[in-house]
């Protein structure tokens, strides 16, 4: 029952925001965006995911969304830009999945990059924690 | 440097994420608002409020100074009795709501934690312009103190302290000792809308005493589980009541808050004369409980708007883990303030429907 979650564990193949969002590239090149398991314990119990339309397209370091909790609002960011291929509409019934499962489950949404490079360029997993001192 | 209540080490043993509250470090949450929620409304939880003002009053002029200071008539007050007030500034704003006891050979007022010191400085004033005799002692540091909310909680603590809790009614207090060392002050009280204890214990014996009347917390079907700040935020705001520095602050009236229940303008305190005319002008404003469309929640400072124009702004809101609907508090102009009106949350640039509602918003089963 303890949340000591000392190191939560980032995936080391992600790559992410100082902002806290992380970035998998499945096998296909879509991006999947989600926020990280710091950000939601930071942000405490979700509320709600403003989520965009498919087809919808989103830019490199520019805000797509927010997300609510009990606490407080947050503005949603990308490392990288393109369309949106999927959104999680699983999000909108149950938004805890970001808090219980923030790595899988809880994942934001699909992005069809429109610059392959900017992946790359994204903070890997010992980074983001030095940067975010976690 | 953040103080600590003697609960810290309790905390930190349970795993609690801790912010700085009014400079002290306290409990956000033990595992996670929803479920310490939940639990509340369901079982029972322990709050640590140590961090809470706790000011002695006793001597000669007791009873004139508080009733200088407070709104609420304390005259006839009986040992063994609390009272909720509001301590007022000249212009009848608030500077605190506190909670009034009076004990056997003094009076006990608890005042939040953040307005603590302001509280003193005022009081210590007061005393000297009107040369009044009486000894205020602060308490706070020495002592500790824990609500024990939930509809399981009465029957657990009445296993447990050698006290008849189930006779003591609302906003009644005792005071007591067990095996003669533990001794300890229990007011049928709280801030949840829940039945419920509040216990002042000597601040040395907090260890022990939370082992002993909350029992083994860390089990998954514990019945008592310990609760943080963001729990006792949304349960508070549930119960639709007021939290200083949003639905109370100095430029607020007692009045516009709907609390003239706890305020007696027959008597003279400081702040009685402009809500007097408060009173008789009827309020500008009123606070109201609004519930939203959808999911979004409206935060404090969000503009409150009917026909596109604003006539209000949100004092605290949330998403209510019992009602499951958006829910907030506002300050409306008094003419769009009734029950079924619909108004809207600016949020953002959206506006949102939202629905003037009756508080509380949860009320428990009797």
């Amino acid at each position: 029952m303890l949340r000591k979650k000392a190191m939560p564990d980032a995936p080391k193949d992600y790559r992410y925001l100082e902002s806290h969002e992380w970035h998998k590239r499945e096998a296909d090149g879509t991006i999947t965006l989600g926020i990280t398991q710091i950000a939601a314990d930071e942000l405490t119990d979700i509320t709600y995911v403003a989520l965009p339309k498919v087809g919808d397209t989103v830019t490199a370091n520019q805000r797509w969304g927010d997300i609510e909790s009990v606490k407080a609002t947050s503005d949603l960011y990308t490392g990288v830009s393109g369309t949106i291929a999927a959104v999680n509409n699983e999000l909108t019934k149950n938004p805890g999945l970001v808090n219980s499962d923030p790595y899988n489950a809880g994942w934001m949404i699909k992005i069809k990059p429109s610059n392959a490079g900017e992946f790359d360029k994204l903070l890997s997993m010992d980074d983001y924690r030095k940067k975010t001192g976690h | 440097m953040l103080k600590h209540t003697p609960f810290h080490d309790f905390h930190v043993q349970q795993g609690a994420k801790l912010v700085d509250f009014a400079g002290w470090e306290m409990p956000l949450l033990y595992r996670s608002i929803l479920d310490e929620h939940e639990q509340t409304r369901k079982s029972g939880s322990i709050f640590d409020v140590s961090h809470m003002g706790r000011l002695h009053f006793s001597g000669k002029d007791a009873v004139t100074f508080l009733n200088k200071v407070l709104t609420r008539n304390i005259s006839e007050q009986k040992a063994g009795q609390s009272r909720y007030s509001l301590v007022c500034n000249e212009s009848g704003g608030v500077m605190d709501d506190v909670i009034i006891s009076r004990d056997v050979k003094n009076w006990i007022l608890v005042c939040n934690a953040s307005n603590r010191e302001k509280l003193v400085k005022h009081f210590t004033k007061v005393r000297h312009d009107l040369d009044l005799d009486f000894d205020m002692s602060d308490q706070t540091e020495g002592t500790a103190m824990v609500a024990l909310q939930g509809p399981k909680v009465i029957e657990r603590v009445a296993g447990v302290l050698p006290v008849d809790i189930k006779a003591l009614k609302r906003y009644q207090f005792e005071s007591g000792s067990y095996m003669g060392m533990l001794k300890f002050t229990i007011f049928r009280s709280g801030y949840t809308g829940e039945d419920g204890v509040e216990v002042i214990i000597p601040a040395k014996i907090a260890g022990m005493a939370i082992k002993l009347i909350a029992g083994k917390t860390d089990k998954p079907d514990a019945t008592i589980k310990p609760a943080g700040l963001g729990a006792r935020d949304t349960l508070r705001l549930e119960a639709g009541m007021p939290l200083y520095g949003h639905e109370l602050t100095q430029t607020i009236d007692p009045l516009s808050a709907g609390l003239g229940w706890a305020v007696d303008l027959n008597k003279d305190f400081i702040g009685v004369e402009p809500l007097r005319k408060i009173q008789a002008d009827g309020p500008k404003r009123r606070l109201v409980g609004l519930e939203l469309e959808g999911q979004r929640i409206a935060r404090q400072g969000t503009p409150v708007l009917l026909n596109g124009q604003p006539i209000g702004e949100v004092t605290s809101g949330t998403m209510s883990p019992t009602l499951q609907k958006s829910i907030a508090m506002a300050y409306v102009d008094a003419a769009h303030a009734t029950e079924g009106t619909t108004l809207a949350a600016d949020l953002k640039g959206t506006q949102v429907p939202a629905k003037v509602v009756k508080l509380p918003f949860y009320k428990r089963a009797q």
